[in-house]
């Protein structure tokens, strides 16, 4: 049987074709951090909320075991309800500090916010036009940002801490 | 002597001007080419969402300090993932997606050539 080289052609065509959709179905269009999980953290330099003058940079996070940098505003409900999570991984002072960025907010709710739930955090800094949040990947808060004393990014959590987040923090700083 | 001050002075108002006008071009060009994440098919330079004006800031900051587009796309990818930047760089998970218009164009070419023969040879025969 003869097959002509136009057949041949329009056949491999369609397989090349559908080589092609089958290789795009695999491709996730969805926002995801997975890129950002094992990449080191560069430019961090961050003002403390109630005093300009005073800085936290990449130096200081080197100090710390784990850091938790944490997006938070008075404005967003689910920062409220992860706030006990912070609240107790506070307790584990030795293992990991915790850096709370108000993002997007007036300083004076959110020093009335930390002052009605209780303060989590070694230190609070302000990112009042949200451009930090950028070195992080952030597209909405709350999301929380795990860190290693090499300023690693080991885990990203996006929307509030909950039990299984908590619990997986745990387990990755012990 | 005050005509050539009026006149040096307006030529420094004109170039700012042009410089200044040139610059919106670039930024605005840069905001189209990327994604909004939280916003339904609207590019960064159709958006007035949050996100959109905050990158937006982060993009004039890195194009003050004299990055490259490239530079700015680069960076922003590997904070979001290439999904933001509209046109993706070439890399080898997506070289199919770049190699198939190419690929597309040479079988429509080898198709019109193999048909005009056929036709050429039947009217021969």
């Amino acid at each position: 049987m003869k097959i002509s080289i136009s057949k041949i052609i329009i056949i491999s065509f369609v397989i090349f074709f559908l080589f092609v959709f089958w290789q795009g179905l695999k491709i996730n269009n969805n926002y995801d951090t997975k890129n950002l999980i094992g990449q080191k953290i560069s430019n961090f330099r961050l003002a403390e909320i109630n005093n300009n003058k005073q800085y936290i940079s990449e130096e200081d996070l080197k100090k710390n075991k784990y850091t938790l940098i944490n997006f938070f505003a008075s404005w967003c409900a689910p920062c409220r309800a992860e706030h006990k999570y912070l609240l107790n991984l506070s307790n584990k002072k030795k293992e990991i500090k915790i850096v709370g960025i108000n993002f997007k907010d007036k300083k004076k709710n959110a020093t009335d916010f930390l002052k009605e739930l209780g303060n989590p955090y070694n230190f609070v800094g302000q990112d009042s036009e949200g451009k930090i949040s950028i070195l992080f990947g952030i597209y909405g808060i709350p999301e929380s940002v795990l860190i290693d004393s090499d300023l690693i990014v080991i885990k990203k959590i996006v929307g509030p801490i909950d039990q299984i987040q908590y619990d997986g923090i745990l387990k990755l700083i012990q | 002597m005050k005509i050539k001050i009026l006149f040096l002075i307006a030529h420094v108002f004109f170039i700012t001007s042009v410089n200044s006008n040139e610059n919106q071009v670039k930024l605005l060009e840069v905001y189209k080419n990327l994604r909004c994440l939280v916003c339904q098919g609207q590019s960064i330079a159709d958006s007035n969402s949050d996100f959109a004006a905050t990158i937006k800031l982060v993009v004039q900051d890195q194009f003050k300090e004299g990055k490259t587009e490239d530079e700015i796309y680069k960076f922003l990818a590997s904070k979001y993932g290439e999904w933001i930047v509209y046109q993706p760089t070439f890399n080898k998970n997506n070289f199919l997606l770049w190699a198939l218009p190419y690929t597309a164009l040479i079988f429509g070419a080898v198709v019109i050539f193999i048909l005009v023969r056929k036709s050429k040879h039947n009217r021969v025969n």
